[in-house]
């Protein structure tokens, strides 16, 4: 994966371990017009080193909420968040987040957008900057676009170059929310595909939050199930299937019925199947 | 090319038919000088130096107190936009002032000021001002916050987050505001220059004021033409570009 890079850009882009995460007891609620909400109630989850875990449940179960909270972007009321052992108190470099939309800045070129996290890592240099940010831009196959503006590219490579961004100042957490939930099929099982490459080379933590069940099936190690009202998580899943995992596999279908049906057992029909 | 070739017979037309106005005599020649008379008369203005010193005068009066009113703008409209406080009290104010037409604080700024150049000056920031603090508190509201948290979480804060993150994503209303500043700024000045005599300096408004003082018909039009051309000249060499830049980054409608 890594050609011949030499001091710091080495460094830079040397494969780090990845972190693990614990979190405990942790309860959120927001005030809403109808009294308080409870949108996470005492959950607790540990995720291993390198592991890839996908959250699943239906609109405002608060899936959405953890991840906010294990980013640091937002307080729990109550538990506690800890990053390789030490708690989380706000939001910081080592855990990334890529977004349902790109969140991609509008008035920065493709490269720049890559570069942006990297100017806020202390000592790095100009070169090693560059030559980092262009490993990224290789790395999700989007060299041709260093220089183009945001706008000009389609909804898959805008979540490419966001990927591109979030990995480039070598997280060792990667929170993802939903992130393909806007893109066209097709797209989006490149990016499956993609995604596992880039997870496997790179060893990240991941926690990936969908709607999509197949989705979760495709990406994680784990699969837990969210239930809404208050947001707990009600049941977890093994995915033991080797990888890559192509999402039109039969076996990969035989998990996201089991997973499926389990959803529907406690949150109605509301559920947006997987197509 | 054609379109070049289009806007030349248009002005050229409407030269004709003003000189034809004047071979027909329908006006008086006091009233209505021919092209060539204006002509004329800048071409004195030119060489013996009063037109540019007085462009000179005008721009300083113009540029210092536009960008004394960004200057002093931009931060009071991040203010504003972030706390309730500042919200409630200048941005109510600026809004209350906007509204008003900005050659209306030129009998204020006489009785204050005298006709002096700080008179002057106080008219031109008062036109920027309101403008820049409210396209900036605009701006700044309408800035997504997913920007923010993107940012927040690549390690930007404080000074860094305003002028890397909120800062160019709210340019483009900014830019809008500036651009309304400017014009109003401009009309000001120059409503205040027709008004008054400021000894230390004359500028093209006075020159258009003894114009007519002495029905100098084609000083008259001679200055107008001039104001005109710096108006474009703001427009085409000012703002033009960055405007032609926020439409390509952003990819809204070029117009």
């Amino acid at each position: 994966m890594l050609r011949h890079k030499t001091g710091s850009v080495t460094e830079e882009l040397a494969v780090i371990s990845p972190s693990k995460l614990l979190i405990q007891n942790v309860s959120k609620s927001f005030r809403g017009t109808a009294g308080d909400v409870l949108a996470l109630d005492r959950v607790s989850l540990s995720v291993a080193e390198g592991e890839f875990v996908c959250l699943v449940g239906v609109s405002g179960c608060g899936k959405s909420t953890l991840l906010n909270i294990i980013a640091g972007l937002e307080k729990p009321d109550s538990g506690t968040v800890l990053a390789d052992g030490k708690p989380v108190t706000g939001p910081g470099r080592e855990r990334l987040v890529m977004f349902q939309e790109s969140a991609l800045f509008p008035w920065l070129d493709v490269l720049d957008n890559v570069l942006f996290g990297l100017k806020l890592k202390p000592n790095l240099t100009r070169k090693d900057r560059y030559d980092v940010a262009k490993y990224y831009l290789e790395l999700v196959g989007l060299t041709r676009f260093e220089h183009a503006n945001i706008h000009e590219l389609s909804g898959g490579m805008k979540q490419r170059v966001a990927l591109a961004r979030a990995l480039a100042p070598n997280p060792r957490v990667l929170l993802m929310d939903e992130p393909f939930a806007a893109l066209d099929a097709l797209t989006r099982e490149q990016l499956y595909g993609d995604l596992q490459q880039i997870w496997k080379a790179r060893r990240k933590t991941i926690v990936f939050v969908t709607h999509n069940v197949r989705e979760a099936a495709c990406l994680g190690d784990r699969v837990l199930l969210f239930s809404p009202h208050p947001g707990r998580i009600q049941e977890e899943f093994a995915v033991d299937l080797p990888r890559p995992r192509d999402i039109n596999s039969v076996d990969l279908a035989g998990y996201a019925s089991r997973i499926t049906r389990a959803l529907k057992n406690f949150s109605g029909s509301e559920l947006a199947v997987a197509e | 090319m054609k379109r070049i070739l289009f806007s030349l017979v248009f002005f050229s037309v409407l030269i004709a038919l003003w000189e034809g106005a004047f071979r027909a005599k329908i006006w008086s020649p006091v009233l209505l000088p021919a092209p060539i008379q204006v002509v004329q008369y800048l071409e004195n203005a030119v060489t013996d130096g009063t037109l540019f010193h007085a462009t000179v005068i005008t721009m300083r009066r113009l540029l210092v107190g536009y960008f004394i009113g960004i200057l002093g703008g931009l931060p009071l409209g991040f203010l504003t936009a972030r706390a309730k406080i500042f919200h409630d009290t200048i941005g109510t104010l600026a809004l209350g002032l906007q509204t008003l037409p900005s050659v209306c604080w030129v009998p204020l700024a006489l009785l204050w000021f005298g006709q002096s150049e700080a008179a002057m000056l106080f008219v031109v920031v008062m036109g920027t001002l309101w403008s820049v603090v409210i396209a900036t508190d605009t701006g700044v509201r309408n800035v997504p916050p997913i920007y923010r948290r993107a940012a927040l979480t690549m390690g930007s804060k404080r000074l860094h987050m305003w002028f890397k993150v909120i800062l160019p994503a709210a340019l483009p209303f900014i830019v809008s505001g500036m651009k309304q500043g400017w014009a109003f700024a401009w009309r000001s000045l120059m409503a205040a220059e027709i008004f008054v005599t400021i000894l230390t300096g004359f500028g093209l408004g006075q020159l258009l004021h003894y114009g007519r003082e002495l029905s100098a018909m084609d000083q008259v039009i001679g200055i107008m033409f001039v104001i005109v051309v710096i108006g474009l000249l703001a427009d085409k060499i000012f703002f033009s570009p960055i405007e032609r830049f926020l439409h390509r980054r952003w990819g809204t409608s070029q117009a």
